[in-house]
């Protein structure tokens, strides 16, 4: 029983106004792993989590969370997982304690005021217990938010874009809370479009436009998408960006600050496109490996555009 | 400075406004149904629904002497389109009963020995009763009896009774009015008042308790937690039971301090009433609440709801003098039922015995409407 995956859904498809938003996505979670959701806005990464956890019916697919079926038996999903979502989605009017107290309440949790206090006690929030939710930055909504989520200890946890507009530091220091939680046995699925937060799970699926187009440990992406990357420095990168954008053999042009890096999957085809801007004075090319960012770029560009 | 981008007022821009408003208008089907709706439903109920000058309020005759005198004089009150006879009996008490229970706006009883006395120049009394616990509904109908028995007898008093069509009438109508003698308008508007408070109240702050929840945002992380349906329902509405407790007892207090209303029936009674009342409209405003998509259309379909209350009830304007189409809505309105249970109870002396018959009614709709907004209740974002 517990070697069996946290999450195991396949076939996962929802249908929006006739249009495939998740199309046949299949999912596996190992127990206990860090699972990262990557793509583009509107790929379907929110509607697929809230197949998973109950929250949408889908129009077809079928499989199991946590050993219940995620069609018939949702409502036991439910008490064993906790969800995070993509908006603040705690009551702005009640204070940082009567919404814990809430969702403690929710679960039927027997040490309810323990359970609370101790929360509270690690989100280091006590002495402000009684200040109004909507009165908290983004950083300190989104950790009340993760301690409502956890405080009933699911076996899995569910977090939907969990960092967007929160500061570096605050998405450092939540990343060490849910590697500790996965510590403890904790399985997280989490969707993001942070590529720094993408190296921190120890598998992602990539999902594009409903379908799910990568899936694999993390050391293995860049190996599985075979990209050749080329490093361009010098004078007037802006012009050879244009230049070199949708020439033959070249997939991916990006900018990292004075750098261009440029990616195709085919290595010979790279260099020939390359040589047409070798000879602009001051301009050197030189190899380097292809990283996550080449590649969700070169994904997503990949990804037929289904709602055009 | 004033480059073409910096002007103070621009067409192009305020049509780009009005463009998407209008786009936005077209996609909002029910707000925009119900922008239509109001005006089409207040022109036919002010238009063909209410009659200030009421007619054809229910009568029953008590009828102890008969006659071509009497007769005429029924045939008279049926052609009249002040009454319809509802029923003609000869048992003592029965139009009473009829009166009390609300069946019945007027009793008209004819005496024993009428024809006899009358042609004696007697000059025998009908006793007219009337239900004036509105007094609007009683006022004309009343006024208007006088004509109608001069014209029903004054065929019949013809050869050697030519001698009595002179002078005053041959007979004396004697008027009561029964459960509000003074005919005072607050003794009627007060009672209705309270149900028309609560309908509003009650209504209105339930139908947004799940719009609210979606609109912030929490309706998500609320039904990722194992709660179930019923119990959002009963949570959500319960608070409010006191809110309407406490409503119920301030008019009651001002209707007695301001006005000096009675309050002559069962308090037990009027306590279970009320509270079956203010369940009712919670259930209607969380039924609202789980079709309406945001607390704007909520809002709307509250005053929706809430007009056609005030008008057909029986609050502003006589039940009885409605058309069939109009009371058959009013029926279906549960304050119609309430104000019937509050006048019957505070202004009649109603009891739990007088109760039953506009109670299940209201326990009828209260039940559909929980049933209805359980069905409704959305489990998933769908």
């Amino acid at each position: 029983m517990s070697e069996a995956p946290a999450i195991a859904v396949e076939g996962m498809t929802k249908i929006f106004g006739g249009r495939k938003v998740v199309d046949a996505v299949d999912l596996t979670v190992p127990r206990g792993a860090i699972y990262g959701f990557l793509g583009p806005n509107g790929s379907g990464k929110t509607t697929t989590i809230r197949m998973v956890c109950g929250l949408l019916r889908p129009d077809a697919g079928r499989g199991t969370c946590l050993g219940h079926d995620v069609i018939a038996d949702a409502q036991a999903i439910k008490g064993r997982t906790g969800y995070m979502t993509q908006r603040f989605s705690l009551y702005e009017d009640l204070s940082i304690r009567e919404n814990l107290d809430f969702v403690a309440r929710l679960y039927r949790l027997s040490d309810r005021r323990a359970r609370v206090d101790r929360a509270l006690e690690e989100l280091g929030l006590a002495a402000r217990s009684r200040q109004l939710a909507g009165t908290l930055s983004g950083g300190w909504k989104q950790r009340l938010a993760l301690a409502a989520s956890m405080i009933h200890a699911p076996d899995l946890l569910l977090l939907d874009e969990p960092t967007a507009g929160v500061d570096p530091k605050a998405r450092r220091d939540f990343w060490d809370q849910i590697r500790k939680f996965s510590a403890r046995g904790v399985t997280t699925l989490v969707s993001t479009h942070y590529m720094d937060e993408a190296v921190q799970c120890d598998a992602i699926a990539f999902i594009a436009y409903g379908r799910k187009l990568l899936d694999a440990p993390i050391a293995e992406v860049q190996a599985r998408v075979g990209l050749f990357a080329r490093l361009v420095r010098g004078p007037g990168l802006d012009a050879i960006a244009e230049a070199l954008r949708g020439a033959a053999g070249i997939a991916v042009v990006a900018r990292f600050g004075a750098e261009l890096h440029v990616a195709g999957t085919d290595e010979s085809a790279l260099d020939r496109a390359l040589a047409a801007i070798a000879g602009r004075p001051g301009v050197t090319i030189g190899p380097i490996e292809a990283g996550l960012e080449e590649t969700f770029i070169h994904l997503m560009a990949q990804s037929t555009d289904t709602f055009r | 400075m004033n480059t073409p981008g910096d002007r103070p007022f621009s067409l192009a821009r305020m049509a780009a406004v009005f463009l998407k408003e209008l786009v936005q208008m077209r996609r909002d089907r029910l707000t925009f149904a119900i922008m239509l709706g109001i005006p089409v439903v207040q022109l036919l109920l002010f238009g063909y629904a209410i009659d200030t000058d009421p007619r054809h309020l229910p009568m029953v005759v008590e009828r102890r002497a008969d006659g071509p005198m009497v007769r005429s004089l029924i045939a008279s009150l049926r052609a009249s389109s002040y009454f319809d006879i509802i029923a003609v009996t000869d048992r003592a008490g029965e139009g009473e009963a009829m009166l009390r229970d609300g069946r019945a706006s007027f009793l008209l009883s004819i005496p024993e020995g009428f024809e006899e006395r009358l042609v004696r120049g007697e000059r025998p009394q009908i006793l007219i009763a009337a239900d004036a616990s509105d007094p609007v509904a009683a006022g004309g109908p009343l006024g208007a009896l006088d004509e109608i028995a001069r014209r029903a007898l004054a065929p019949e008093l013809i050869g050697p009774l030519a001698g009595l069509a002179q002078g005053p009438p041959p007979y004396e109508i004697v008027r009561l009015r029964m459960f509000n003698p003074a005919s005072v308008t607050a003794f009627n508007i007060v009672p209705g008042l309270l149900g028309v408070i609560l309908t509003m109240t009650m209504v209105m702050i339930t139908s947004i308790a799940l719009t609210r929840e979606s609109e912030r945002g929490t309706m998500e992380a609320l039904l990722a937690t194992p709660v179930r349906p019923a119990e959002i329902m009963i949570g959500k509405t319960t608070p409010y039971i006191l809110v309407g407790a406490v409503q119920t007892l301030l008019v009651l207090i001002a209707g007695r301090l301001l006005f000096a209303i009675p309050f002559t029936g069962s308090l037990g009674a009027f306590t279970l009433a009320a509270a079956v009342f203010i369940f009712t409209n919670l259930m209607l405003g969380y039924l609202i609440s789980t079709v309406a998509r945001t607390q704007m259309q909520a809002m709307q379909m509250t005053f929706f709801i809430f007009l056609p209350s005030i008008l057909l009830s029986g609050f502003m304007f006589p039940f009885a003098a409605m058309p069939v189409w109009a009371q058959a809505i009013g029926e279906g309105l549960p304050l119609t039922h309430f104000l019937r249970l509050v006048r019957e109870i505070m202004l009649k002396g109603g009891g739990y015995a007088d109760i039953w018959n506009d109670l299940w009614p209201l326990l009828v709709t209260l039940a559909l409407f929980t049933l209805g907004a359980l069905a409704r209740f959305r489990r998933t974002l769908d």
